[in-house]
């Protein structure tokens, strides 16, 4: 059973390389990227079960006995998010296999896009499993060094300027990565994670705290949390379509994720917890009020995004299983829902042309399908009952309520705040795009005109005005999983609440990692 | 345990230097000074590692004190090669740049300047206002005008006239 726990990095590793070789025949290409990440989610889903029924599976690289090999672990937490991030790179590569058949590969170039793709996954699974420091590092380098090809991808010059941002803001969060990793081996002479929880007691608690920020900002950096979350709305929008999608719904929840662990395991003491609130809630707030000034629908999500972070962080602050249970749920939910509605905006952008909600107009009745489909996530994610989103955040809200401090309170009231301003800020695209009619847009013809004009293939941009079933369908399909989030609330619940009791306290962690003798 | 007060100032200065370099508008001096920076940490690394002097290989009759730990240095090989491939893809990155806009400088974001003019469909000035924001500034612009009616070929030719 424990052979499983690698091949889940293997496989996409593997496909991407065999997806290199095959750059000639592009479909055979795309087949053996939808086989790995098939395979990669049916492993997943296989270690999803075998852990929620027997306990985290570990696995050491090379022989070598913990502390000294590199250890693979897989608790319910990975493996609950093994399975999402798979689910959503499948369908988001249906998605862009969608758009490249209509568009003749333009957007995503096959031969490139799908080996990177595959090697994003890779370090998106390595990261999910990474059992030391130091293997976290090189899954948060490879995610970030695919991510920086596939965020400059067909290197026009938006798409330059944009991935200039994010690669350099990356690039400083990875050395501050780095630098604490190094501080850490001085200070506790270990990079296993079980390791330095056994030994982070020992240290002077001045050293600790140290530590335990230099951490915390690095993995701040690539969770998008305020005030390290400007480099996002500036750099993911002018991706291709389903690249944003993929980022926003993966690469910040990685960063969430390392804080989770952070929180839980390495540095279990609630010393930070309370800095934790106070960001979670001005992440939230100045996230949301982001969001409500923008015109652009994609940068409008992006805001959304990262003001939806603050509430992951705001489980993880509150350190009680019930906060940790509701915020794993929480990423969940989101990590599904802010995709579709990426893939939602992918979808608008193809039938309107832009996604500037000046621009767009009478969407209802021209699109209702892709209506439909932006409208569900769009409830979804403002927290409206039945939808996973209220879910969520009722759990959320309960547990603070539960631990009952002010600013436990001062957060559940922030918290319904910001969700009614998504509220807002996602009916004003509703509003804008899909309900008024196409003949109230000012400046239609003016803006688009221009736009025709100078853009070299105008006819084509007419011609695109179809949207291929397939994008249709895997945003449809999305959808459909984040509905299903709801009706197998109890059971998801159930998993994260088993993954929140498991990050009680590291002694569960340890016990999985580390020999008895080493403890 | 002793620690060399050279590795460890020659970390500080690469450590400034490099900061410095990356607060830069040119993405060349980013690149510089991320690859600085880079070195720095990979010095910060060695350093945890304790004494100094020591091969890292444990044979036979060799006292384990007279043996410097294997483990950063692995560590710091990795850094470096993850380093090497990232500088190869800023160079890239710089060289597309420059083919674009004859530029490889970083801009402010364009709909930030929108929103901050409060003007969100007048495209046209913000498109102003970020070009005017170069490196080089107001005084410099008669020495580069210079440059560029020497050279052979005019400035807003493609990418090789700008070479001088």
């Amino acid at each position: 059973m424990n052979a499983l726990v690698p091949l889940v990095v293997l496989v996409p590793l593997l496909g991407a390389a065999a997806t290199l070789i095959l750059g000639r025949s592009p479909r055979i290409q795309q087949l053996v990227t939808i086989g790995a990440l098939t395979a990669a989610l049916g492993i997943s889903l296989a270690l999803l079960i075998i852990v929620d029924a027997s306990g985290p599976l570990t696995m050491v690289v090379g022989g070598w006995e913990a502390p000294f090999g590199i250890v693979l672990i897989v608790d319910r937490l990975s493996a609950l998010l093994l399975v999402v991030s798979a689910i959503v790179l499948l369908a988001v590569l249906l998605f862009s296999v969608g758009q490249g058949l209509a568009d003749g590969d333009n957007e995503t170039p096959v031969s490139i896009y799908n080996p990177t793709y595959l090697i994003l996954a890779t370090g998106v699974f390595n990261a999910f499993i990474a059992g030391d420091l130091f293997n976290l590092y090189v899954g948060f380098e490879i995610l970030l060094v695919s991510s920086y090809v596939l965020i400059t991808m067909g290197g026009t010059e938006p798409r330059i300027r944009a991935g200039t941002t994010y690669i350099v803001v990356s690039l400083v969060s990875s050395i501050l990565f780095l630098a604490s990793i190094a501080m850490i081996y001085g200070a506790l002479g270990t990079v296993n994670i079980a390791q330095i929880s056994v030994r982070v007691e020992e240290i002077p608690a001045d050293v600790r705290l140290i530590l335990h920020l230099m951490l915390l900002i690095a993995f701040g950096i690539k969770a998008a949390v305020f005030p390290l979350s400007f480099w996002l709305p500036d750099s993911y929008p002018t991706a291709p379509a389903p690249v944003t999608a993929v980022f926003a719904g993966l690469l910040t929840k990685v960063g969430v994720y390392a804080i989770i662990r952070t929180e839980t395991i390495m540095f279990p003491l609630p010393e930070l917890n309370t800095v934790l609130m106070v960001v979670a809630l001005l992440t939230m707030v100045i996230g949301i009020l982001g969001a409500v000034a923008q015109a652009d629908i994609k940068r409008l999500l992006s805001f959304t995004l990262i003001s939806h972070i603050g509430y992951m962080i705001l489980g993880v602050a509150l350190g009680t299983v019930a906060g940790l249970t509701a915020a794993i749920y929480y990423i969940v939910h989101h990590i599904v829902v802010q995709t579709t509605l990426f893939l939602a905006a992918g979808l608008i952008e193809r039938q309107g042309g832009t996604t500037s909600i000046n621009r767009l107009g009478g969407l209802l009745k021209a699109a209702p399908v892709i209506a439909v489909l932006f409208f569900i996530p769009a409830l979804n994610l403002s927290g409206i009952p039945p939808f996973s989103g209220f879910i969520g955040k009722l759990g959320l809200f309960e547990a603070s309520a539960q631990v009952a401090t002010p600013m436990a309170y001062v957060l559940i009231g922030a918290g319904a705040l910001v969700s009614l301003l998504t509220l807002y800020a996602l009916a004003r695209v509703w509003n804008m795009a899909f309900w008024r009619s196409a003949d109230e847009v000012k400046d239609y013809d003016s803006t688009l005109l221009t736009e025709l004009t100078e853009a070299p293939n105008g006819a084509v941009m007419t011609a695109k005005r179809t949207v291929p079933r397939l994008m249709t369908a895997a945003t449809a399909g999305m959808v459909v999983v984040s509905l299903s989030l709801t009706v197998f609330g109890g059971l998801l619940y159930g998993i994260a609440a088993r993954a929140g009791e498991n990050l009680n306290g590291p002694t569960r962690y340890v016990e999985a990692v580390l020999p008895e003798e080493a403890r | 345990m002793t620690i060399s007060l050279v590795l460890i100032g020659l970390m500080v200065v690469l450590y400034a230097c490099g900061i410095y370099l990356m607060l830069e508008r040119s993405m060349t001096r980013v690149l510089l000074g991320f690859l600085l920076v880079g070195n720095a940490t990979n010095l910060l690394i060695l350093t945890m590692s304790g004494g100094y002097g020591a091969a890292p290989i444990l044979v036979g009759g060799v006292e384990s004190d007279d043996v410097s730990d294997p483990l950063p240095q692995a560590l710091i090989l990795t850094a470096i090669v993850i380093t090497f491939g990232v500088s190869a893809f800023l160079m890239a990155l710089i060289y597309r740049s420059w083919r674009l806009a004859n530029e490889d400088v970083v801009y402010d974001d364009a709909d930030d300047l929108a929103m901050r003019s409060r003007s969100i469909i007048s495209e046209d000035e913000t498109e102003e206002e970020t070009v005017s924001d170069t490196e080089f500034g107001e005084e410099a612009e008669a020495a580069v005008t210079a440059i560029s009616d020497s050279s052979d070929a005019p400035a807003d030719v493609q990418g090789d006239g700008r070479d001088s």
